[in-house]
């Protein structure tokens, strides 16, 4: 065992805690018309991770910290995406949040906040490390969703997010001291090695996963620990719901496959894990899909659809395997993608004083914007999962996975439940392109938020044309991180 | 004749003509956008000739063949390649896209650009669809023809478009994501390729077998549409723009028709076999009884929308009773078929724009103030019904013909078809056409102007030029039908389970 390890896997997280405490000083220190150097700096630090995470990146696990920290190629790869996700999610937030009084430096720390908690928990190889980005993660976020004090809906948003979430972190923390009291250690490798080489009997590890899975469960936000997302995502300010729906899956899917596979994943328990994540993705494909149907506010319905989708995630886990992984791997990148663009869009839709947030207010947008109409149906099409947009190959992928585990049921289910789906996708379509427009607004976004937006529209058809290079990426990815 | 690759831009220049018409952007540059839709169209016909040309007759196999590494992560290529079959069926989808640019001409009024973009894109991706020789790349084609005919129905179509195209859309979906965990499946039997080629050649047990064709059948059936799933078409029809409709029909339907041959019958013979009696006996009652319902209907469009289903019947019965007549029959029949239901639904599109009335109750005596129409439409009527000397009956004789060496009641019954068919055509032509003239709004009408006529002239010949002499038609399927059929005949059980 080396005691002094180099630090370098961890620079880009210490280069963001750093950034962010400076920025919270120079923050108090500004006027309000100058707030934008906050945005900038915020901007720059993220940048700057990506150069340091790109430039560290090896491509071998190194660990630090005495090995509760890892830096490996699916890190890097997640941590580059996520920060590409961060930034964007703050180019379209610009104009909505300075709208509404929320421009303030708040909002960026604890983006930066919540970033570095996203950082910690893709590469923690230790429960605690786990847990410790969870809650940097969770604590940023309440106080995020309750940025508008004066909004009643957001506070009880906030209120009933930190009640589950503490209750879900509470979970977690008890099957991880059970897990401890199994297997004697809390570091991901050690756990995995102490149980194959023991055998898997114990009943306190199993019932230790039991509590593990129910908070992963309510992490990712699949049923049946589903409550609080579409409440929380409704509550939220658009520019929070943004956020919390986007990069966070990220960290959710590294979470899983830090604890699940990498600890747990040892075949006895593995078989126990799978099962729960089967009922977990069945149940969450039914009351996702179906209950979006009635769903008349674009965010609740995105809510619901984004439960859906995490049913589709865990189906491409449980099928297990490089492929199964990988595939999961690739969904999760994909729906980040579509649902940045979704709630992108939705901001630029909303300005002062109007929040569209209606599926109405989508009518006739054919009419008002073209090419917002088409970027918008690009996107509601991947959600759907119709070719050539990269949402089909994301659950082909996943569909392949599964039938290669020999889970063909499983796959019979997700089809139907995804054509249910695209139900209520195609009904935006359908606001879009055959309805009038009662809204005749002008949508007058700033340059750069239009420019990001043409690009991740366009980016869903282009990896759907061409996905091999991000499905290979996420292949290696997995095959050099496990 | 192999230094270009003819395929690949008999697929793309439509579908990059219509981006450029999307670009042009709003109804100002209305006139552009057709012009340079026409140009895209007639581009597209044109690379098909040299394919037409350059086919050679004798050879078996694939030919014009393309391949390229697309997905390498799931062994995924992009592999292109044309038999008999689809060469006749990329040649009849070109030609009508030129025909529904024109109609669409002064028709369409609003959002033009979007309108004519879909068109083309549309007709890229069913040239896709029968070019196709990789299993994810057909099926890629096949589902993203959805989008566009979505919009297409939606936007310009009539009162009901957006239960008419909810309807189309989920309708179809639910048949292609079955069909796509059946291509998963194919994939892991096959040993990791997509290839329908090394599909073709791979073992099945007959269970499999019969799943699989299920699978295929959800997703070709709805799109046939067969009896019982064919309640889509009427309300897509009905609601559609004239163009839609000629599309839907021409194209559209063939799609089902042309995955039961190139993917159904040769990936899971014994269970085609297996499996015939029943896609026989729903062939039949589409024939027969929608050939009934047909009868009754008091809208032209959807007169016309249940014949399709019903003459759709005659390409499925055809394939099924595996011989060399009722196979040939059935392509011609598709070829047919998409020449006369396009002349239908364009006669009653003149119709329609004239007097915004689909109902064959506010006409009558149209030929008093439309005489040259008339007689257009009356040659279709009659090709429509099967008469000896045009396409409609080279179709239906061969398909009858080869019923007959099967079993003498499936002739019986699909002859049927030549009594009512005559008769929901013929009589739904007297009604509008003949007799006194029925109101003021008809006998203000004015006769078809020099673009309808080039229209129905063109069509007007190819229907007798088929029915004639089908000689170029049946000459350059002969290969492939034999081909599938010899697919057909081998049984693909694993010896150990015989």
């Amino acid at each position: 065992m080396q005691y002094i390890q180099p630090l370098w896997p961890a620079y880009a997280e210490l280069f963001l805690l750093g950034m962010a405490c400076l920025i919270l000083i120079v923050d108090l220190f500004l006027r309000d018309e100058n707030r934008g150097v906050t945005y900038l700096l915020t901007q720059f630090t993220l940048a700057g991770c990506a150069v340091i995470t790109w430039a560290y990146s090896s491509g071998e696990p190194d660990h630090t910290f005495s090995g509760m920290f890892v830096g490996d190629l699916m890190a890097d790869v997640l941590k580059l995406i996520t920060y590409f996700g961060v930034m964007a999610t703050l180019v379209y937030a610009r104009d909505y949040i300075s709208l509404r009084g929320m421009f303030r430096g708040e909002f960026f720390t604890l983006t930066l906040f919540a970033t570095l908690g996203l950082m910690v928990m893709i590469s923690a190889n230790h429960l605690l490390t786990l847990y410790l980005g969870l809650e940097l993660l969770s604590l940023s976020l309440y106080a995020m969703v309750s940025l508008q004090r004066d909004s009643t809906r957001a506070t009880e948003a906030a209120m009933k997010y930190f009640v589950l979430g503490a209750l879900a972190s509470g979970m977690l923390l008890y099957g991880m001291s059970m897990i401890y009291g199994a297997t004697g250690t809390l570091e991901t490798t050690r756990i995995f090695s102490t149980i194959s080489d023991d055998g898997a009997r114990n009943v306190v590890l199993v019932f230790g996963l039991v509590f593990v899975v129910a908070g992963i469960g309510f992490k990712l936000g699949a049923a049946p620990f589903h409550m609080w997302l579409p409440d929380v995502y409704h509550g939220a300010p658009t520019a929070v719901t943004l956020f919390i729906g986007s990069v966070p899956k990220l960290a959710a899917f590294a979470f899983v496959i830090r604890i699940l596979v990498q600890a747990l994943g040892v075949d006895e328990i593995q078989g126990h894990w799978q099962q729960m994540l089967a009922v977990m993705a069945v149940l969450s494909l039914i009351v996702g899909n179906i209950t979006a149907i009635a769903q008349t506010n674009i965010k609740r319905m995105l809510a619901y659809s984004t439960i859906s989708h995490m049913g589709f995630l865990l189906i491409g886990i449980l099928a297990g395997g490089l492929n199964g992984y990988a595939s999961g791997m690739f969904y999760v990148v994909a729906y980040v993608l579509m649902s940045l663009g979704a709630f992108g869009m939705i901001m630029l839709l909303s300005r002062q004083g109007f929040e569209a947030e209606n599926l109405d207010d989508f009518k006739g947008l054919n009419q008002r914007s073209p090419w917002h109409a088409f970027l918008m149906l690009l996107l509601m099409f991947s959600m759907a999962g119709v070719p050539p947009t990269v949402g089909f190959y994301a659950k082909f992928a996943v569909l392949q996975a599964v039938v290669e585990a020999g889970h063909v049921w499983l796959a019979v289910i997700a089809v139907i439940f995804s054509l249910v789906g695209a139900f209520y996708y195609l009904r935006v379509v359908k606001l879009m392109y055959f309805d009038d427009a009662t809204d005749t607004a002008l949508i007058t976004p700033r340059g750069d938020a239009q420019v990001l937006l043409s690009v991740n529209g366009l980016a869903v058809l282009a990896f759907g044309i061409f996905p091999q290079p991000l499905m290979a990426l996420c292949g290696s990815a997995i095959l050099a991180s496990l | 004749m192999y230094g270009l690759p003819l395929l690949s831009l008999a697929i793309w220049i439509p579908i990059a003509f219509g981006v450029l018409v999307l670009a042009t952007g709003s109804d100002r540059n209305a006139h552009a956008a057709r012009v340079l839709a026409l140009i895209g169209a007639f581009l597209g016909f044109l690379v098909t000739l040299p394919i037409y040309a350059g086919f050679s007759t004798e050879l078996g196999g694939f030919q014009y063949v393309q391949k390229l590494e697309w997905i390498g992560h799931f062994n995924v290529n992009y592999h292109l390649g044309i038999d008999g079959i689809s060469l006749l069926l990329l040649l009849l989808n070109s030609f009508t896209t030129v025909l529904v640019v024109i109609a669409g001409w002064e028709v369409i009024q609003q959002r033009v650009a979007q309108y004519m973009a879909s068109f083309l894109i549309l007709s890229g991706l069913m040239n896709g669809v029968f070019c196709a020789l990789d299993g994810l790349l057909f099926y890629v084609f096949f589902e993203a023809t959805l989008i566009p005919m979505f919009i297409i129905i939606g936007v310009w179509g009539g009162p009901r478009r957006v239960y008419a195209s909810l309807k189309f859309f989920l309708y179809t979906l639910l048949g292609s994501l079955l069909a796509l965990v059946a291509l998963i499946y194919l994939y892991f039997v096959s040993g990791g390729s997509f290839s329908l080629l090394d599909f073709y050649d791979t073992p099945l047990t007959l269970t499999a077998q019969i799943l699989i064709f299920l699978a295929f059948f959800m997703a070709f059936a709805v799109k046939v549409p067969m009896w019982p799933v064919h309640t889509w078409l009427p309300d897509a029809h009905v609601e559609a723009p004239t163009g839609g409709s000629v599309v839907l029909a021409a194209i559209m339907l063939k799609l089902g028709g042309y995955g039961f041959i190139r993917l159904s019958m040769p990936i899971v013979p014994d269970a085609s076999h297996a499996l015939a009696g029943f896609m026989i006996f729903l062939s039949l009652v589409a024939v027969v009884y929608i050939g009934l319902v047909a009868l009754v209907q008091t809208d032209m469009k959807k007169l016309i929308a249940y014949s399709s289903i019903s003459h759709m019947g005659f390409v499925t019965l055809g394939l099924f009773i595996f011989n060399p007549q009722g196979m040939q029959g059935a392509v011609i029949q598709m070829i047919s078929h998409g020449f006369i239901s396009g002349a239908l639904f364009l006669c009653v599109g003149v119709l329609y724009d004239r007097m915004h009335s689909r109902n064959i109750a506010d006409y009558g005596g149209v030929v008093n103030t439309m005489p040259v129409f008339a007689a257009f439409f009356m040659l279709f009527a009659m090709t429509n019904a099967g008469l000896p000397g045009t396409s409609g009956f080279v179709g239906e004789f061969l398909v009858i013909m080869g019923a007959m060496q099967a079993n003498f009641w499936y002739a019986f019954l699909a002859a049927t078809t030549l009594i009512f068919g005559a008769a929901y055509t013929l009589w739904m032509y007297k009604r509008v056409i003949f007799g006194a003239v029925a109101n003021s709004h008809v006998a203000q009408l004015k006769d078809i102007n020099l673009r309808e006529f080039a229209i129905l002239a063109i069509l007007a010949v190819a229907v007798l030029v088929m029915g004639v002499w089908p000689h170029p038609f049946t000459d350059v399927m002969h290969t492939a039908v034999n081909d599938i059929l010899s697919h057909v005949m081998h049984s693909k059980i694993p010896v150990a389970q015989q």
